[in-house]
């Protein structure tokens, strides 16, 4: 009897096995030659160039910025460090004997030319939502850049992670494919922007939060995350700017990288801003801007000034009331650049009271940009502004305490000494890895 | 390991580490020597230059920073030395041991566009990141007013060379 069952049981195993591998194995596709650039109008190619900035995808896809889209880029994970691939065309180390229908296939089913499945750090399950004709174009963009003969470094990926098989499991758990479907309650700007935004912008892919198998958790979209050691802030309701956006605070920051009553697009964010939305068209930055300003209550152009104004006076206020050390290194080091007339607040003089990284939960937005600054190509464009990596990580501490405490409604932060030691080496480590 | 910027008006590349303070680039590379060492932690304002018309701390800004950006010194801020600042620095004797100054007068003329007819508080709250250990603070808020109302008063046509202010406007 139980030699029954249990060959029963294995017997079903076995069978379930089956059912598997004919599940998750991919057949691969015939390379081919390179396509000629012929193939390619110029229209085509330019909204390619247009679309792969939306995607971004020379921000993964790229470490020496003389070898655009080469690949090699390590992605530390909790599984291990993935590599981003080289997406020249290249025959030998890109996707230059890749044919349409494998370009396709990659971007909206996550498979390989070889059929290999591919891991979710490619945001196919985002590029699945991509139209046709984006993807053409975008097939046309790739295909005719200058192929780079580099190849990556492989995956180090620990067991079973590093079994690629696997994650067709991972794909029926947490993968939908399909086009994306237009809300007929919206508007056609909306629609746009949702269509980029949850497409190749996958916005979502930083800004929200993931689950253990390292998938976006959908029930808290948008919540806000911590990504390569920034936090990415919430941009629905949980939202913590002190004016809500607006459409048009939305366009300013991700067509110039900053507006009036907020903080500016540094980090991972200033690489989205500057080198990938530069490339796309002001509609394009308009129906992004709609999409998110419905997504956290927008409030209007008239409110928010008078909310700016209210915020900076509660601050200044709050700031004459202390004395206290953190005032003075804020007072020698700071307000030359961040001082505010309160009814006029300045575009180029950021305001601290109004800025995201002050009313975080987690401040190391804030503690990174006060060691690293800001560079000329990062936040608004021009404006520069040094690290003060010099001072002291108690005179840092004293700092940011007396800002949180001055310049927001939100509770003191803990460990903030600990914080900024963590973030320094974090800072050096980079640095020399740069190297 | 060469940076490519705007200096006062002139275009130059400097052969210098990137993380070689800027402040040394143009003491020593550039041989300006207007601008001055004070702490070198950018909390007495003394190495003070514009980097595209906004004021910022030359002692901790990496030269590799400035890279595509216009800066201008002291010596760029007019160039035959009178911007009305200096005048004003002048005319009020506002210096005593004079060597904040540099660092006070670009701060001042950095301010001046974005408070162009200050009030005492906004004078106190931008310029107090520049120390002066000669206590010549009243006389700089004086020269400040001075050089602001003479300004003013000139308009458009005497505009400083201050560097070409890629930013105006940009996000309005």
């Amino acid at each position: 009897m139980i030699k029954r069952i249990t060959a029963i049981l294995v017997g079903l195993g076995i069978l379930l096995l089956a059912v598997f591998l004919v599940y998750a194995w991919e057949a691969s596709i015939p390379e081919q030659d390179p396509p000629s650039p012929g193939n390619f109008s110029q229209a085509m190619l330019e909204q390619g160039e247009a679309l792969a900035g939306i995607g971004n995808c020379q921000s993964c896809h790229t470490v020496d910025p003389e070898q655009p889209l080469a690949g090699g880029r390590a992605f530390p994970t909790e599984f291990g460090t993935l590599y981003s691939t080289n997406i020249t065309p290249d025959t030998a180390t890109g996707i230059g004997t890749w044919s349409r229908e494998a370009f396709h296939r990659a971007m909206r089913e996550g498979i390989s030319r070889n059929g290999a499945h591919l891991f979710p750090a490619f945001p196919y399950t985002h590029y699945t939502k991509v139209s046709d004709e984006d993807l053409d174009a975008l097939y046309a963009y790739l295909m005719t850049r200058e192929p780079v003969n580099a190849e990556p470094p492989g995956n180090d990926l620990r067991f079973p992670f590093n079994i690629r098989l696997l994650q067709a499991g991972w794909k029926l758990l947490f993968f939908e494919e399909g086009r994306y479907q237009p809300e007929d309650s919206r508007s056609e700007l909306w629609n746009r922007g949702a269509y980029l935004a949850e497409g190749l912008g996958h916005c979502s892919a930083c800004h929200t939060p993931r689950n253990d198998f390292g998938a976006e958790q959908t029930d808290l979209a948008y919540e806000g995350a911590v990504i390569n050691n920034w936090y990415a802030p919430a941009l629905n309701t949980s939202s913590l700017a002190p004016v809500a956006w607006t459409e048009a605070s939305l366009y300013d920051y991700l067509r110039s990288g900053g507006s009036t009553y907020h903080g500016v697009a540094v980090g991972s964010m200033a690489d989205v801003v500057h080198r990938g939305l530069g490339r796309a068209q002001d509609r394009d930055i308009r129906a992004l801007a709609s999409y998110f300003s419905a997504m956290a209550e927008p409030g209007s152009e008239e409110q928010a000034a008078q909310t700016a104004t209210a915020t900076i006076q509660a601050a200044q206020q709050r700031s004459a009331e202390t004395l206290g050390y953190g005032e003075k290194v804020f007072t020698y080091a700071c307000a030359s650049c961040h001082y505010n007339d309160p009814e006029n607040p300045s575009t180029l003089r950021p305001d601290l009271s109004l800025n995201t990284a002050l009313r975080a939960d987690n401040p190391m937005n804030l503690i990174r940009v006060t060691l690293e600054g800001v560079d000329n190509e990062e936040g608004l464009p021009g404006v520069v502004m040094p690290g003060f990596a010099e001072l002291s990580n108690a005179d840092i501490s004293a700092l940011l305490h007396f800002l949180r405490a001055t310049h927001t409604d939100r509770p003191a932060w803990n460990n903030l000494e600990d914080e900024i030691e963590r973030q320094r080496q974090e800072v050096a480590t980079q640095t020399e890895s740069a190297q | 390991m060469s940076t490519t910027f705007t200096l006062n008006g002139q275009p130059v590349t400097l052969e210098v580490a990137d993380d070689t303070p800027l402040l040394w680039s143009l003491r020593d590379d550039a041989n300006l020597t207007g601008t001055k060492f004070g702490c070198g932690i950018g909390m007495c304002g003394a190495c003070t230059v514009l980097i595209n018309g906004r004021a910022t701390r030359s002692c901790i800004t990496p030269t590799k920073q400035v890279d595509g950006t216009a800066v201008t010194t002291i010596e760029g801020l007019d160039p035959e030395g009178e911007h009305p600042l200096q005048q004003a620095w002048v005319k009020t004797q506002t210096p005593q041991c004079g060597y904040c100054q540099s660092g006070q007068i670009m701060q001042a003329a950095a301010m001046l566009k974005d408070f162009p007819d200050p009030t005492d508080e906004q004078i106190n709250q931008v310029m107090s990141g520049n120390l002066c250990r000669c206590m010549a603070y009243v006389r700089i808020r004086e020269a400040i007013k001075l050089a602001a109302a003479d300004m003013r008063g000139a308009g458009q046509g005497n505009e400083p060379n201050d560097g070409t202010d890629t930013t105006e406007g940009a996000a309005s």
